[in-house]
């Protein structure tokens, strides 16, 4: 079965410093992959990479066959590349009715129309009253973002993602900032995602890796040093010098 | 349950959502208003028209900044091109139909928007508001030289409108013209209301509060910020065609950095990101203009000053803006 998404020889230097050191990765369609690394190991750079946000030194990046790495930002989200942010980025007076709603219309290439409302949309309401059903958001469809809680803004974020039917999702961190107590909301909610959907969870909460990954990536100074089961990670002596040689170094200096 | 409930009625609803209580209020308020004025001051009719022609302006200065947060101090430039493209349909082309003027000048005002949109949207923040004032210079430039069709500094003159639609003659106390410019603005109104609602007006809200988040999305925040500035050319457009009408001369004025600049005072006075605050600035503006400036003649200016330092310390986002948090403090406090 060839691979739904590919990287291949992936680089990128800043100057003289190298990020990103010949990394290649592949996925397939029900994917459920971790990439870890410690601070510093290139993770952020690696998604700026593949959304397009950073153009590489060399490599070429692929989605169902079809090289993407000269395309834009933009035209990898609609050929299906979605990624969600490590920070919650939502429209604060917006609701996330309206949210999820233009998030479909989006997808649609309904979001041009200068006239009608979405809630005359019967096609475009069913889908956003099921979205937000799924992740437990109904009661709040009518607040303004502003007046939900964080963990409930990280659900939107995840409803945002479904809603656009990505073939490939990058969840940056989907449980950065929520206290410990309402991650397993977060997890029950990842597990609602399309089974044929290829996810890519960047994350440093290891009991949510474990739980989530079929298949864990380590990343350190810019190179894949691991890939392969949760279960091999925490035997393998590189990802652990990796995590703890840089602790031991950091006691040391302090 | 209550969600529930809500529910319910706007799927039952979708068709009479177009017409929300919101637009009926700011429809009657309109007509209202506007008879009022048409009786009070039957002999100021002039001033009147020329406050509609400005808010039109008004208007669409608040289509890309409030909106889409896009800031020009430029925006004249599609006033006047709608004021000089009636015109000069008008003495050049014997176009006198003043509903054909109206649709050249919406024309000439999106053309004016689409170039002005490209070279501005270029940049951001500062330099962005640097090139919409090179543009406005630009276009003034334009129309300085081009003296041939625009009759450059001496203004554009001998625009002779015929009757509205075959039965009204644009009288010497302005009243046609006066009544005329009040039905466009109604229509822009209606028009705005549905546009900023439509999922387009959503996207130009998301492009303004998190751009990133925008193109996370897969829509072009460029593209959209664009065919704002197209459909904001529309609305200016329309202004200026209906200056060219009623006042039948065009001058230089029109494509001023002046004219540009206290539009956009106007629109902060109201308060950016409503229809509401871009008309009730605009009237406020205009009308303590014409009340203080034939009050004292030597310091006007001064008080306009004294008035714009008062609502950006007391009410900084704007006499409707402020007025309705005002508002919902008091209805929230009495919950």
């Amino acid at each position: 079965m060839s691979a739904l998404f590919e990287v291949r020889g992936l680089n990128k230097n800043f100057g003289g410093l190298t990020v990103t050191n010949n990394v290649s990765l592949s996925m397939t369609t029900g994917d459920r992959v971790a990439l870890i690394g410690p601070n510093g190991a290139g993770k952020t750079t690696f998604v700026n990479l593949v959304t397009g946000h950073l153009k590489p030194t060399s490599g070429d990046i692929r989605l169902a066959g079809q090289d993407i790495t000269g395309a834009n930002a933009t035209s990898r989200v609609r050929m299906g590349l979605v990624r969600s942010f490590q920070v919650t980025r939502l429209f604060y007076d917006m609701t996330p009715e309206e949210h999820v709603a233009l998030a479909v219309l989006q997808r649609e290439k309904r979001s041009g129309r200068v006239m009608g409302h979405y809630a005359g949309m019967p096609e475009v309401m069913d889908e956003v009253r099921e979205i937000l059903e799924l992740l437990g958001l109904v009661e709040l469809s009518h607040l303004k973002v502003r007046e939900i809680a964080y963990g409930q803004q990280r659900l939107l974020e995840i409803a945002l993602a479904m809603a656009l039917r990505p073939k490939v999702l990058l969840l940056d961190e989907p449980a950065a900032g929520v206290p410990q107590s309402e991650t397993a909301r977060i997890e029950h909610a990842l597990d609602k995602l399309p089974s044929d959907l290829a996810v890519l969870m960047i994350e440093h909460d290891m009991d949510l890796v474990f739980r989530f990954a079929k298949r864990v990536i380590v990343l350190a100074a810019g190179t894949i040093i691991f890939d392969g089961s949760p279960k091999a990670v925490t035997q393998d002596a590189r990802v652990r010098e990796a995590y703890l040689g840089s602790y031991a170094n950091a006691s040391s200096a302090a | 349950m209550a969600v529930s409930m809500n529910d319910s009625v706007t799927a039952g609803l979708p068709v009479r959502r177009k017409f929300d209580t919101g637009s009926l209020i700011g429809l009657v308020a309109i007509i209202v208003i506007g008879v009022a004025g048409y009786f009070l001051f039957p002999n100021n009719l002039a001033l009147l028209t020329r406050i509609i022609a400005i808010m039109l302006l008004v208007l669409s200065i608040d289509l890309v900044t409030g909106y889409c947060g896009v800031a020009t101090l430029g925006h004249a430039a599609l006033f006047g091109a709608g004021a000089y493209g009636a015109g000069i349909a008008a003495v050049h082309f014997g176009i006198t139909e003043p509903l054909t003027m109206t649709v050249v000048g919406a024309i000439a005002g999106a053309l004016a928007g689409l170039i002005s949109g490209i070279v501005i949207l270029r940049a951001h923040g500062l330099p962005q508001l640097v090139l919409s004032i090179a543009v406005i210079h630009l276009f003034h430039e334009a129309a300085n030289k081009a003296s041939a069709w625009t009759g450059g500094s001496d203004g554009l003159a001998g625009i002779a409108p015929d009757a509205l639609l075959g039965m009204f003659q644009f009288d010497l106390w302005g009243r046609t013209a006066y009544i005329y410019g009040l039905v466009l603005l109604i229509v822009v109104f209606l028009g705005l209301r549905v546009l900023v609602r439509s999922p387009f007006g959503m996207l130009a809200r998301g492009a303004r509060e998190d751009p990133i988040r925008i193109s996370a999305m897969g829509a072009s925040v460029k593209s959209v910020l664009l065919r704002m500035y197209v459909i904001s050319g529309v609305v200016a457009g329309i202004g200026g065609a209906l200056t060219a009408i009623s006042t039948q001369v065009v001058g230089l004025d029109s494509l001023s950095f002046t004219l540009s600049a206290e539009s956009l005072v106007m629109l902060v006075l109201g308060g950016t990101g409503s229809l509401y605050g871009a008309m009730i600035g605009t009237v406020v503006f205009m009308w303590f203009e014409d009340l203080v400036s034939a009050a004292n003649p030597f310091h006007w200016l001064t008080m306009v000053g004294a008035l714009l330092i008062a609502v950006v310390l007391f009410a900084p986002k704007g006499l409707y803006g402020s007025g309705a948090v005002i508002l919902g403090r008091f209805k929230g406090g009495r919950k």
